[in-house]
């Protein structure tokens, strides 16, 4: 029954560390950089579909929409200006950039949306299902997020392995100069996945919010797990990342129930630190082959 | 003219311009009250209250021509963002630079806990209308110079444990705490205050500000057998508490520290919110005392948003704000000058005082920093997104 009710509570979260980690996954295959800042990107579109949905009064699903196509815009808007012109010339700088980035949303949110914790209803939270008498309730969402990550990522490995566009992003990162050559379009091909990273992230903040409250800075401890779950997993497999994402998320209610929550996240972190010092390439990961 | 001459000319008329100035100015210099609170980030609203309160107690000071014979009153405010460090540097401007005869607090413990030390070494007296760590008050300085006119931990923690023995009947309390040193102190005090009777907790659990799921703490609470919660968390996490006790199906009472006051709790917790009983020091709903009437109707006056006693809140922000001012201000009185170990001696000098939250009397002796007692709390729930005093709404 413990073990039960934590296997649940850790599937949860831990599909929501492995979305956003995914969007760590799709930039570093396509171009070896990350948005840092997905911490904040989550926020956005958790904050952007409240204040349609809720400030505005439009309908979900449209609110849904539009919250997640600002969420690509706005990775398109991170990749040009904090990734963009940092490593044309080479430069690390990204890293922070990316990082700086994000505390200006953090606060340009702030000062915009306000200050308070807010609530985003939802009729997939509203009523707990009873599963199997074991006298814990489910929401329908706590289901339905482990199924969609699940699903992404299953999507994300096909479209990368097996078509032909998925294929030519991969060899971005491999060559950018043979890549070019051999007529891929280099620069959309990154633009685009950190659109889709954002998206990613966005997908997150919007299924968390129900769930959780939304506020300004309700991404920071996500962004920082999730980019734990992405290395864990060896950033450069989606399932790996995923499969990282729930094991995280599990590990952690697991050390909850038994050992009580002082010691989770002692004993989570320092957990992440064995692991990548036994296998330095993460759970799932390869170890990077330089082709000359 | 010699550019000497010229300058010693310039210098001689400053000199006497500034001599002139100064004994005119004496008599209508006004007398700085500084507020080292959160004006931005997520407790924003609460540092809101504390200037509200004290602005309206300021204005009926000033109204009734000031003190020290005429000086008006003026608030200096300057934001900690809940940061001590932070903190710590306002309170520096504010001592230093604009020379406050008296530095408020906000209502982040740690914040106050930084700029207690700074406030003792340079004799400014403090005062504390909201944080609530013990230690804030009974920091070991002699002389010390920090008051405060709010609940305190230990207090509170009693009178959670009181609380819940009185009105549930319960004795098997499980704790459900918040990782910080807020949480913490307060582990500390309901352990304390459960010893005194000879009982000890059934569990005790922390969890994070920004955790989601709190049924694995639950779980473990639940199966200690325990048959009351007490919490301290902020409104955020609160609000999860009571949603993780709504999957599970867990109905058991809850006794809060004031977390849940510093938010919109219903909406962020959902109908079962009431479920909580959590302390406050003051509630502008029900039937007020005379200063309750003047105060509501001099905050609707000034802030032409404030519609009924929804809209002062957090409550107890406003009423300890304008309770302590108003106590401020007849120390600043008794002592006769803007000194600040006059002052300190002239907090212990205050008899009586009708005010909001009670008629004080002799709030502050050298060893009783603290103005309010735990008779002095009011127990309240949220109703439908206000805070009413509980068994109010039935």
């Amino acid at each position: 029954m413990l073990l039960l009710s934590a296997l649940i509570s850790g599937l949860g979260l831990g599909s929501m560390y492995g979305l956003m980690a995914l969007g760590f996954y799709i930039t570093y295959a396509v171009s070896g950089t990350v948005n840092f800042a997905q911490g904040s990107s989550m926020m956005l579109g958790a904050v952007l579909c409240f204040a349609f949905a809720q400030t505005l009064g439009w309908p979900m699903p449209l609110a849904i929409v539009l919250a997640l196509v600002l969420c690509a815009v706005y990775g398109l808007l991170v990749e040009f200006i904090a990734v963009r012109p940092f490593t044309n010339r080479g430069s690390n700088a990204w890293l922070m950039s990316t990082v700086a980035l994000g505390i200006v949303l953090d606060n340009l949110v702030m000062h915009t949306f306000g200050k308070e914790p807010r609530s985003l209803p939802s009729p997939l939270v509203s009523a707990p299902m009873e599963i199997g008498g074991l006298g814990l309730g489910v929401y329908p969402l706590q289901l339905l997020i482990p199924l969609l990550g699940l699903a992404l990522a299953a999507a994300l490995h096909t479209i990368a392995r097996r078509t032909r566009w998925g294929v030519a992003l991969l060899a971005v990162v491999q060559n950018r100069d043979a890549a070019r050559l051999m007529g891929i379009p280099i620069t959309r091909a990154i633009a685009v996945a950190f659109a889709l990273s954002t998206l990613f992230a966005g997908i997150a903040g919007v299924l968390i919010a129900p769930l959780f409250n939304v506020n300004s800075d309700m991404g920071t401890l996500f962004g920082l797990k999730a980019f734990a779950v992405a290395i864990l997993g060896g950033i450069t497999s989606a399932w790996g990342v995923m499969l990282a994402g729930l094991l995280f998320g599990i590990v952690e209610a697991l050390i909850t129930v038994t050992l009580g929550s002082g010691y989770t996240q002692i004993f989570t972190f320092a957990l992440v630190i064995v692991v990548l010092a036994l296998k330095p390439n993460g759970l799932f990961g390869r170890a990077e082959v330089k082709k000359v | 003219m010699t550019s000497i001459s010229r300058r010693t000319f310039t210098s001689v008329a400053v000199a006497m311009m500034g001599l002139g100035w100064t004994s005119l100015s004496v008599a209508a210099e006004p007398i700085k009250i500084g507020l080292v609170t959160a004006l931005s980030g997520q407790s924003a609203l609460a540092g809101e209250a504390l200037t509200r309160g004290m602005q309206i107690a300021i204005d009926e000071i000033n109204a009734k021509g000031g003190l020290l014979g005429g000086r008006q009153l003026t608030l200096v405010r300057r934001d900690d963002e809940g940061n001590p460090a932070k903190g710590v540097v306002a309170a520096r401007e504010l001592i230093f630079k604009e020379k406050v005869a008296v530095l408020f607090g906000g209502l982040d413990t740690p914040v106050s806990m930084a700029i207690v030390p700074l406030i003792n070494q340079n004799k400014t007296p403090f005062m504390g209308p909201w944080a609530a760590g013990t230690a804030i008050t009974k920091n070991g300085a002699n002389p010390n110079y920090a008051f405060r006119v709010s609940a305190v931990d230990e207090t509170v923690d009693v009178g959670m444990v009181e609380y819940a023995q009185k009105t549930f009947g319960t004795s098997k309390f499980g704790l459900v705490m918040i990782n910080n040193p807020w949480g913490e102190s307060n582990e500390k005090g309901l352990i304390a205050a459960l010893t005194a009777k000879n009982m000890k907790p059934v569990g005790s659990e922390k969890f994070e500000p920004n955790d989601i799921d709190l049924v694995p703490q639950l779980t473990r609470l639940k199966g200690a057998g325990a048959d009351t919660l007490f919490l301290v968390g902020n409104v955020g996490p609160s609000a999860q508490l009571v949603k993780s006790l709504d999957r599970m199906g867990w109905k058991v009472p809850v006794v809060s520290h004031w977390g849940p006051a510093g938010g919109r709790f219903t909406e962020l917790a959902g109908p079962n919110a009431k479920i909580v009983h959590f302390v406050q020091t003051y509630s502008f709903f029900g039937k007020q005392s005379p200063v309750g009437e003047k105060v509501i109707a001099a905050i609707k006056k000034k802030y032409p948003e404030v519609k009924g006693p929804n809209d002062i809140s957090p409550a107890v922000g406003v009423a300890n704000a304008y309770d302590s001012m108003q106590l401020t201000a007849l120390a600043i009185t008794n002592a006769n000058s803007t000194d600040g170990d006059k002052i300190r001696e002239g907090f212990y000098k205050i008899n009586k005082y009708e005010g909001l939250i009670k008629t004080y009397n002799q709030p502050f002796t050298p060893t009783m920093h603290d103005a309010l007692t735990e008779k002095d709390y009011v127990w309240a729930q949220f109703i439908d997104n206000r805070i009413l005093p509980v068994g109010l709404a039935n």
